[in-house]
């Protein structure tokens, strides 16, 4: 018997630690939950980690899902064991596949981390949405509960899978499951290897095609004889349940854990019973197991293998006692009787009471729980169980929501708790940049070290990019943990930012004389005071002890910035007890030194120190007997909010969203826009404190500020009269205007205090050159004045927009941003685009916006940035999804321009009711320049105003379509992954298609969003996921590849090399009436360098001719020019100058130097090589160039 | 003619070694100036501020968004255990000492005696054949004694002989109160020999910014004064090797050296003025300056000018100062 190990793990490892070892080849796309699974076997295979046949497997990244489950079939049919992993959106893109796959009998595994599907909105978490779509494609369907299962199960399924040439979906809970920190056992490789037969994959590979023994497959049927053979695999079918079986049973025989088709646990003579799949199972036994100690009879019927129904074993597993039973559906079939799970088990019943095989039909009930993963708690099994003793249960209940619309909602008593008095239950709240999750991480690790120990942990964050915060919920004890829901109670709970006290109810779930720490700037003798009363008085009726440690102050002075979690996990291990003092620190330092040899001997060092000093700055305070500290000031929503704001969008904000009832919600998925104004986030402790005296008014630092934050004003001086001492104002400093005064406003609550700014500003005090326009300065110093003044500054009028000049940056800063103070990461080098984007047509703006970074700070819930100017115009925005953006968009253009045909036809025909003249400036009305959509909107709203008038149709049909007479600017926004890889047939298409659409590529040469996967725009040479050796082939050139059409007005632009530069671009993209691509260089955290200086790195990617600026105007063409303009000198500093800053170009150097230093001189080479073809395509003279198309 | 000469016990065919500087960072540069005749080269120094800067750097680059988004864990593929600051040098170091035959030194420039120790046994294990000491340290703190500044230096030395065996140079600042005790301290500490003098970076103001800015400008022979006296008094007076530094224009400036009594001379601004080829042209005219005047070897006149072969010392400290006085003439040094 090998040794068994145990390991802490979350699900995606534990299923693809057998599916690397038991597959030959992976066909991947990265998404989100399942991500992790390919990102490790990548990993693994680059390091040489073999599977069970000694060989490496090949993993390969695809294009989308789709080009993924392509591969894999090829691969398939070609003898090889292959794999993928996948969820949601991804697995309805191999959807056409699959049903290939399972009819042509090819074994295999698909790995899903299920998802819920993007539908009213996009949702990344959990729940079986995505599963049960692909229900019908032939595929075997197993799941997992539990991370053991998501191990077990994998190895089972392979083997099965093998047997019977049937493939199978295995399935675990996206999150619950998937990122579910739980120890288990690691089935060693000699036992997986038994579980294999190779015979069966000699039989596999002796079916592939091979010119040796040539077949045909895929061929087309007619109707004579497509239906029997589809009926030809029945047989298959049936005999894979058995099979499934034995393997379980194999299995079992080696590891001792036994799995079946469907469990039931609970009273063997149970009443009631609750049937489901996946990880509320585990929450259901639990639960069932408590009830039944209190004289209850229920049970839980967990089904492992969905498909191939196995009706025998669901009735087999059920004691025959039962009499009412729940179905659970983790996803939602609009329309249809039940869910899907439900109508399985309803057929069951029925035909085997109709058969007499089972005495009678039981109260039978179905309902839906959990969806995007809404946490699944025993309190809410619970009420599933209190629900079948009614006389008449509910049907299509939902629970774990209010729903005030539909009345489907079960009570559930809150009060209700399961939890083990064995288990230490600790929950941490810290920020995603202080390294908390890391830590208890290794708390997790470091407590199931000991072979009686067990730990689970589960991280939940918020979908901020920067100032993000997460909570940890940990569980310790002796037996092994099977509790997938949220900590409800909490014997020790940490607060690793003092703010969050404010923010949220961090001490609702605080037991009874917990510990709660905090991170704190005050000391004991002052913290209590700071604290607001409400958590004052909690602390008293809870009877909690309260202890603080200075944890940023201690980090700060080690040098380790904000990463106070090793101090806080030493105090933590000190307050808990869960370990003898001294064996912790040594555990402590061990993880930590496992974690951070990737960061250096220094920062090992730094933690070592801070985990050292930790308890000495450990102090115990004393709770007083009287709350008396003052409200708690919340973020306080002005009573001039919209009411939705107010009374939904704040909820969220604080924490509360589940508390909020379907009635809240809208029923299309529609919100309002520019809710990001109310949040007034306060994270940077930094932030840019303007110095109008040196300031030069250029507008540099407004351009370039990510968050929208930096604004300009121009304003008579006799507005200055009601300002605040605070206000700062200073003449404008263009001739011709002496009563006008300049106003820079920076909206510190709203700044991620990146510095962005500071760095590009050109000016400078004479005295000192490190004192500029406006320099970084402690927020909290400038905070009460700071609000003063923007309240006054918001009073302030914008700039009227005929009288900006929108050419260039100076004039820019004076438009107002309908793009602001989004969640993107501090120092983005993609939203100063977005925002110009806003600035200079935001009133006419339509989006299209493609899955991605730009799609979650962009509209990730509760607020999100488009806003709106004082007009309530502003930019109207959509996500559909990550691979159609750009047709999605195109539909937008199809659709605006018949209603503008429409509209125009209308407005002719009725000129004869309206006035002449009227419609005739309507109608041939330039729309180009501000002053030209000024007037036309005039001429619209006049004509508006004329048609209320009338008692017509015609009149009423063209009211609803007037505002069309506005040229509307369609903007289809994604990053690379999406234009480059997974959108780019869509994109070729559009821009082929010759309609006026503008496709803007936010482009950070790799896959952001979901961290950091090489696209086909990442650079030669550049490390990322799933290119860890370094791309060895240059991006793609997609300006050269646009421009091919001659019809395509391409650009290539970089903030922070030539901001002027971009703004033309934007602008003749958007005046040229066409299709249009602007390519944007983004710098960004996946590329390992210091953000502030983002914009000086985007410099020397154009310096050194990275990233050539270019454009391509085919209006040049019409007018016998040259089109094609080069907008940046020859490179005149090396590739090396640029790539040395990046960690994505220097950690090559570090793993394969000889390789690192071979692609560096190639992609110097690539870089030059393709300047010299700029330079030449913009010497010719016009005639060289496609004819325009519109000449034609 | 033999221009051989023996420095830190490592025999070398010539006295003229390439001293740290930009030339000798990189792998390339380090054999191209083997094949300009360099008899050893020293490589460019190992910071160890830069190391920590970079280390610090780099952990937080790649811990940027990482475990804070439900999304992505990291924005990295699994990164190695990190050595980069150390890691890039060390392996120019040990590619170095592979494809080259003369002797390469390695240059450590460290602040802590972690730092010290720590990168000296790198470097050691790295391949170096010697290891040449760049202490820059400048006593900010009001409080620290001249006394405090040089135990400083003797335990830097201590400390670092007692982690390696290859030999150690310490390369010395002129500005002690007196230089020949400090000499005579270090290589009683163990230092195998010193290189006189080393030249700092200093602080200028830039009156267009108004802002400070630093520079190192090549060395010119007008430098060659503190050197040629003290490796003058220091010569066959030590247990160690000396190696001269600063100022060497040409083959006169290392001639004059020899004179004094260093075992080696150190150039690289004549290199970077001048180009590689320069070297080789140096051991020419020295080849050629010891045969027309009759000297069968460098080692026939090491030393001759040295304290030691001198009757009367205060031809070297002081008759020079006074003979330049009798005869001044104003106006004649400024032309």
């Amino acid at each position: 018997m090998p040794d068994v190990q145990s390991a802490v793990m979350d699900g995606n490892t534990a299923a693809v630690h057998i599916a690397y070892r038991v597959n030959e080849v992976s066909a991947i796309f990265p998404i989100t939950p399942s991500s992790a699974m390919a990102e490790l076997a990548d990993s693994w295979a680059s390091e040489g980690i073999k599977n069970i046949w000694g060989n490496i497997p090949v993993v390969q990244q695809m294009q989308s899902e789709g080009g993924a489950a392509g591969a894999l079939h090829g691969s398939l049919q070609s003898g090889a064991l292959t794999t993928t992993y996948t969820a949601s959106q991804g697995l309805l893109l191999m959807l056409p596949n699959m049903y290939k796959i399972a009819g042509e009998l090819l074994p295999c595994v698909f790995h899903v981390a299920a998802r819920s599907l993007a539908t009213q909105a996009l949702s990344i978490f959990g729940d079986h949405s995505d599963v049960m779509s692909a229900r019908m494609t032939g595929f075997a369907m197993l799941a997992a509960a539990s991370v053991q299962d998501a191990h077990d199960l994998a190895l089972v399924a392979q083997a099965a899978t093998l047997v019977s040439r049937v493939p199978i979906m295995f399935f675990f809970d996206g999150f619950r499951t998937s990122h579910e920190e739980n120890k288990i056992s690691i089935i060693p490789d000699e036992q997986i290897r038994a579980m294999i037969d190779d015979e069966l994959v000699r039989a596999f590979r002796a079916r592939a095609l091979s010119p040796e023994h040539p077949v045909v497959r895929g061929t087309t049927h007619n109707p004579d004889t497509f239906f029997q053979a589809r009926e030809t695999v029945n047989p298959y079918y049936e005999r894979l349940p058995g099979i499934i079986q034995k393997a379980m049973d194999d299995l079992a025989h080696m590891t001792g854990r036994r799995h079946q088709l469907v469990r039931y646990s609970g009273d063997p003579e149970a009443e009631r019973v609750v049937v489901a799949i996946g990880s509320g199972c585990e929450v259901l036994d639990q639960t069932a197991a408590h009830l039944n100690t209190r004289g209850e009879k229920v049970g839980v019927v967990q089904v492992i293998l969905y498909r191939p129904w196995a009706a025998d074993a669901f009735l087999a597993a059920l004691p025959k006692s039962v009499t009412a039973v729940a179905v659970l559906d983790r996803t939602k079939e609009v329309g249809a009787p039940g869910e899907p799970l439900f109508l399985d088990v309803l057929s069951t019943f029925a035909h085997a009471t109709a058969a007499g095989t089972w005495a009678a039909m039981p109260t039978l009930i179905g309902g839906r729980y959990g969806l995007s993963s809404k946490d699944f708690d025993p309190a809410m099994a619970k009420a599933v169980f209190d629900e079948l003793k009614k006389p008449s249960p509910k049907h299509g209940f939902t629970v774990g929501i209010n729903d005030d619309v539909s009345h489907t909602s079960l009570a559930v008593d809150t009060a209700f708790d399961i939890e083990s008095p064995n288990d230490v239950r600790a929950l941490f709240y810290g920020l995603g940049a202080d390294g908390t999750v890391g830590a208890n991480k290794n708390s997790v690790k470091i407590l199931a070290h000991a072979p009686a120990c067990f730990a689970q942990g589960y991280f939940v964050y918020d979908s901020k990019k920067s100032g993000s915060s997460t909570i940890s919920h940990l569980r310790f004890g002796p037996k092994p943990i099977r509790a997938p829901y949220l900590l409800k109670s909490a014997s020790f709970v940490g607060v690793h930012k003092f703010d969050f006290v404010f923010k949220q109810d961090v001490l609702a779930a605080a037991a009874s004389g917990a510990t709660v720490l905090i991170n704190s700037p005050y000391g004991p003798d002052a913290v209590w005071n700071e604290l607001p009363r409400n958590v004052q008085q909690q602390f008293i009726d809870k009877k909690l002890k309260l202890f603080v440690v200075d944890a940023s102050k201690v980090a700060f002075g080690l040098g380790l910035g904000a990463r106070i979690n090793t101090i806080l996990q030493t105090c933590f291990f000190a307050l808990s007890g869960v370990l003898p003092r001294d064996k912790a620190i040594a555990a402590i330092k061990r993880e930590t030194e496992r974690t951070y040899a990737r960061k250096g001997a220094d920062v090992v060092k730094k933690n070592f120190a801070a985990i050292d000093s930790a308890l000495a700055n450990l102090h115990e305070v004393k709770v007083p007997a009287i709350a008396d500290g003052r409200p708690s000031p919340r973020n306080a929503i002005p009573a001039s909010a919209p009411r939705f704001v107010r009374e939904v969008t704040a909820v969220m904000m604080e924490g509360r969203g589940d508390t909020l009832p379907v009635s809240a919600m809208p029923a299309d998925g529609t919100f309002p826009t520019g809710t990001t104004r109310y949040e007034k986030r306060n994270i940077a402790e930094q932030v840019p404190i303007w110095e109008p005296d040196l300031c030069i008014q250029c507008g540099q630092c407004s351009i370039v500020c990510p968050h929208s934050v930096i604004r300009a004003k121009y304003y008579d001086r006799t507005r200055l009269v009601d300002a605040p001492a605070s206000f700062k104002a200073v003449s404008i400093n263009a001739r011709g205007y002496p009563d006008s005064r300049y106003t820079l406003q920076v909206y510190v609550e709203d700044c991620t205090g990146c510095g962005v700014c500071v760095e590009n500003c050109p000016a400078h005090s004479p005295d000192d050159a490190k004192i500029k326009a406006i320099n970084m300065k402690s927020r909290l110093d400038h905070l009460d004045m700071e609000r003063e003044s923007i309240a006054f500054f918001e009073k302030l009028p914008w700039a009227d927009r005929t009288r900006v000049n929108f050419a260039n940056v100076r004039g820019v800063q004076f438009l107002q941003p309908l793009f602001e103070f989004s969640s993107a990461c501090a120092g983005c080098g993609e939203t100063p685009y977005l925002k110009l984007l806003s600035q200079l047509f935001g009133d006419r703006l339509q989006i299209a916006n493609a899955t991605g970074c730009s799609s979650i700070y962009g509209g990730n819930l509760p607020t999100t940035p488009w806003t709106f100017g004082s007009d309530g115009r502003g930019p109207t925005w959509v996500n559909s999804l990550f691979e159609d953006n750009a047709e999605f968009g195109f539909g937008y253009r199809m659709a605006i321009d018949k209603q503008t045909e429409i509209a125009r036809g209308i407005t002719e025909k009725l000129a004869p009711l309206l006035s002449e003249d009227l419609v005739q400036a309507v109608l041939a009305a330039p729309q180009v320049t501000e002053s030209d959509f000024h007037v036309q909107r005039e001429r619209v709203a006049a004509l508006k105003a004329k048609l209320a008038t009338l008692d017509d149709a015609d009149a009423m049909n063209l009211l609803a379509l007037a505002d069309f007479l506005v040229r509307r600017s369609v903007w289809i926004v994604g990053g690379d992954g999406w234009a480059y890889d997974i959108g780019y047939g869509g994109l070729d298409h559009v821009l082929a298609m010759g309609r006026n659409v503008n496709v803007l590529v936010l482009d950070t040469e790799v896959y952001s969003n979901t961290g950091g996967q090489a696209s086909k725009a990442t650079p030669l040479g550049a490390s990322a996921k799933f290119a860890a050796a370094g791309r060895t082939v240059p991006s793609k050139d997609l300006a050269m590849m646009a421009i091919a059409y001659g019809n395509v007005y391409v650009a290539r632009v970089a903030m922070g090399a030539n901001n002027e530069q971009a703004v033309i671009a934007f602008r003749e993209a958007e005046a040229y009436d066409g299709p249009s691509l602007i390519l944007a260089y983004s710098q960004c955290i996946a590329h390992g360098t210091d953000m502030r200086y983002g914009m000086k790195q985007a410099a020397r990617a154009v310096a050194s001719g990275h990233w050539p600026l270019m454009r391509f105007d085919p209006t040049m063409r019409s007018r016998g020019l040259n089109p094609f303009r080069l907008d940046s000198p020859r490179p005149r500093i090396s590739l090396e100058e640029y790539r040395g800053r990046e960690v994505r170009f220097k950690v090559l150097e570090q793993t394969h130097p000889a390789e690192a230093r071979h692609m560096l001189q190639q992609a110097q080479l690539a870089v030059e090589e393709r300047y010299k073809l700029y330079e030449d395509l913009a010497s010719r003279d016009g005639s060289r160039f496609h004819p325009h198309w519109q000449e034609l | 003619m033999d221009l051989s000469t023996k420095y830190l016990g490592m025999d070398l065919k010539h006295p003229i070694i390439a001293s740290a500087s930009p030339l000798t960072a990189t792998l390339d540069g380090i054999r191209a100036l083997e094949d300009a005749g360099a008899a050893a080269v020293v490589m460019a120094s190992l910071f160890e501020e830069q190391v920590r800067a970079e280390d610090t750097a780099y952990a937080m680059y790649t811990d940027h968004g990482s475990l804070s988004q439900p999304e992505s864990g990291s924005y990295f593929p699994p990164l190695p255990d990190y050595d980069r600051g150390m890691s890039g040098h060390l392996g120019t170091l040990r590619q170095a000492v592979e494809a080259v035959d003369i002797p390469v030194i390695a240059s450590l420039n460290a602040v802590t005696i972690d730092g010290w120790v720590d990168y000296s046994a790198r470097l050691e294990q790295a391949g170096a054949a010697a290891l040449e000491l760049n202490v820059h340290f400048i006593p900010v703190d009001p409080a620290m004694s001249g006394q405090d500044v040089e135990a400083h230096y003797v335990e830097v030395v201590r400390a670092v002989k007692r982690t390696v065996r290859i030999p150690v140079a310490l390369k010395l600042s002129p500005y002690f109160s007196s230089t020949a005790h400090m000499a005579h301290a270090l290589t009683g500490a163990g230092a195998d020999g010193l290189v006189l003098f080393n030249r700092f970076y200093q602080p200028d103001v830039d009156l267009a910014t108004m802002s400070v800015k630093s520079e190192l400008h090549l060395s010119t022979r007008y430098e060659t004064g503190l050197p040629l006296l003290w490796i003058a008094l220091l010569a066959g007076r030590l247990h160690g090797s000396l190696a001269a530094t600063s100022g060497v224009e040409g083959a006169r400036e290392v001639i004059k050296y020899l004179l004094v009594g260093a075992d080696a001379v150190m150039t690289a601004s004549a290199l970077l003025r001048n180009g590689l080829s320069y070297l080789q042209s140096m051991v020419t005219e020295l080849a050629a300056w010891l045969e027309e005047h009759g000297h069968p070897s460098v080692a026939a006149i090491r030393g001759q000018k040295s304290v030691k072969q001198l009757d009367d010392i205060s031809e070297l400290l002081r008759a020079q100062y006074m003979h330049l006085l009798t005869e001044y003439v104003p106006g004649r040094l400024a032309a």
